[in-house]
């Protein structure tokens, strides 16, 4: 059984329908990616798993267990089995890195100090930041912030982790270190990890499966291997980014000799 | 004109739901306050940049207003030979009124928009969101704390702003307009009754403290998350928060004075 069960999923911003009819499988154990171009929705997709945004029809199983049926309460049981890794990192800005760390173990069980100081050290160590203990957030780059925030994210064993655009904006050498941590974690803990990009050549080196996602539907799934070598057009467009195919690189409008010669229109 | 009316009705319907919204923020908020007395450190926390970050303008504010009491009052009594009753003027302006209002307009412009800057911020940096993620929910951790934190600092800065004016009053009234320092304080002590003036004040500014905190909250959790959202959400905290200061103001001062 998956560990994330979506069905017949719709969710609507305004009028527009941002997921219209997606069905996605998690499998424990592996790393998923959904993909898909900037705005189609890849965040809010994850705020749904996490509970924190409600579909307007269809369903959403962790882990046998409905998302959006439980109590508050519940929920919140179940959120501190899943971890999340926004964009941003999100890291607590006055809270040095170590009590970043600290900070779910201090919020959810009695252990002692000591206890949770190594509990700490050995997650800051496993990404590579243990001498970073004592910095701020705002004294880390892009790249260290959202390794703390990885280490606090798995500080309570979740079962399964969730990370948003990991490798955007990342330079070479971060970029390397993060794919390399995601999978190694993966690994190590035996979680199950859906990451979701646009980054095709980075998410393609460490994902098992793929979701294509655009347009509020699934368009493509599959092994790397199967999506790599895939027959649609929008496909290869996306998978080796190319500029122009059936995503047209102008944004639709008028004609661009029409735009030129009536300027008085371009009220 | 259909547009005008179709707008209106827009307009409505869209303050109709931010009430709601903000109602229902407040119950939240409450719900999370009993937590609060297992953690109070929270609260102790929040007690000192919402209330000891804020007493240095009071100290200032307060001593400004009371000399001002002090000139003005003495200019319209003495041409009634009545400059004796300068320190009863002087004590009750501030307890009854002056300290709770002013006190709590500077609260606003000072404890307000910085918790609203600071919950807007932490709310575009994804904070919040990271935090329920987390499993741990804001509102209960970081919104309560603030909140009760607001209403237990504000009574007692209006206390320093009013015995702060009363010096300021006695100051000018004793050292530069010579009013007997004898007749100045016991006809204040003999005129400020404990339950009719000094309470009533109390009342208002736990009041205030109240309206005051939930607004700035409130906007804070509810700005728009990016710079401008929250620039403009600051704005908001303290405009509202003054008119919010001024008309509750007319209405308790009504319902405690009124009868007299
Ligand atoms: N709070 C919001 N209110 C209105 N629209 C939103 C909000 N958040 C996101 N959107 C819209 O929903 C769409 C999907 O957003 P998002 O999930 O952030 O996309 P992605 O992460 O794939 O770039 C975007 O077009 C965005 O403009
Ligand atoms: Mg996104």
């Amino acid at each position: 059984m998956p560990l994330v069960k979506i069905r017949d999923l719709h969710f609507y911003r305004g009028n527009r329908a941002i997921f219209d009819g997606v069905n996605i499988d998690i499998e424990r154990g592996k790393v998923t990616a959904i993909m898909g171009p900037s705005g189609t929705g890849k965040t809010t997709l994850l705020k749904l798993i996490g509970g924190q945004l409600r579909p307007h029809q269809g369903t959403i199983e962790v882990d046998g267990q409905d998302v959006h049926k439980l109590s508050h309460s519940q929920l919140y049981e179940l959120r501190k089995r899943m971890g999340m890794l926004f964009q941003s990192g999100a890291l607590l800005t006055d809270l040095n890195v170590y009590d970043n760390v600290a900070f779910p173990l201090r919020e959810h069980t009695d252990l002692p100090e000591s206890l949770i100081r190594d509990l700490v050290l050995m997650k800051l160590q496993s990404v590579g930041l243990r001498n970073a203990r004592n910095m701020s957030p705002n004294e880390l780059s892009g790249g260290m912030a959202r390794r703390v925030a990885l280490a606090r994210a798995v500080a309570l064993e979740p079962m399964m982790i969730m990370y948003d655009e990991p490798f955007t904006g990342q330079d070479p050498i971060s970029m390397g270190t993060l794919v390399n941590l995601i999978h190694r974690m993966n690994d190590a803990m035996g979680l199950t990890s859906i990451v979701v990009s646009h980054d095709v050549a980075e998410t393609a080196e460490i994902a098992d499966n793929i979701y294509l996602l655009s347009d509020g539907k699934i368009i493509e799934q599959g092994t790397t291997l199967q999506l790599k070598h895939s027959s649609s057009q929008w496909v290869q467009q996306f998978m080796q980014g190319l500029p122009d195919g059936p995503v047209p690189f102008h944004y639709g409008g008028r004609d661009y000799a029409d735009d030129l010669l009536n300027p008085e229109e371009n009220a | 004109m259909i547009n005008l009316i179709r707008s209106l009705g827009r307009w409505g319907l869209g303050t109709f739901e931010r009430q709601g919204r903000a109602h229902l923020f407040l119950f939240n908020m409450l719900l999370g306050i009993p937590g609060l007395f297992l953690r109070f450190s929270l609260v102790v926390q929040q007690l000192f940049s919402v209330g000891v970050l804020s007493i240095l303008i009071i100290l200032i504010s307060g001593l400004f207003v009371g000399m001002v009491l002090g000139l003005q009052g003495y200019n319209t009594l003495v041409d009634f030979g009545a400059e004796e009753s300068l320190g009863v003027l002087v004590s009750l302006s501030l307890v009854r009124e002056l300290g709770p209002v002013v006190s709590a307009l500077l609260f606003a412009g000072r404890a307000g928009s910085a918790l609203t800057a600071e919950i807007g911020l932490m709310k575009s940096t994804e904070q919040l969101s990271g935090m329920e993620m987390m499993a741990v929910d804001p509102i209960r951790r970081i919104i309560a704390p603030r909140f009760l934190a607001g209403i237990i600092a504000m009574p007692l800065l209006a206390a320093i702003f009013s015995a702060v004016g009363i010096l300021g009053g006695f100051l000018v009234g004793h050292g530069l307009l010579g009013v007997d320092d004898g007749a100045f304080w016991s006809q204040m002590q003999a005129k400020t009754d404990l339950y009719d003036d000094i309470l009533n004040g109390v009342i208002k500014s736990v009041v205030f403290g109240f309206v005051v905190t939930w607004i700035a909250l409130f906007e804070g959790h509810d700005a728009t998350p990016t710079s401008e959202g929250v620039g403009r959400a600051t704005t908001r905290t303290v405009v509202h928060s003054a008119f919010a200061i001024l008309g509750l103001d007319f209405v308790l001062t009504a319902l405690m004075f009124g009868d007299e």
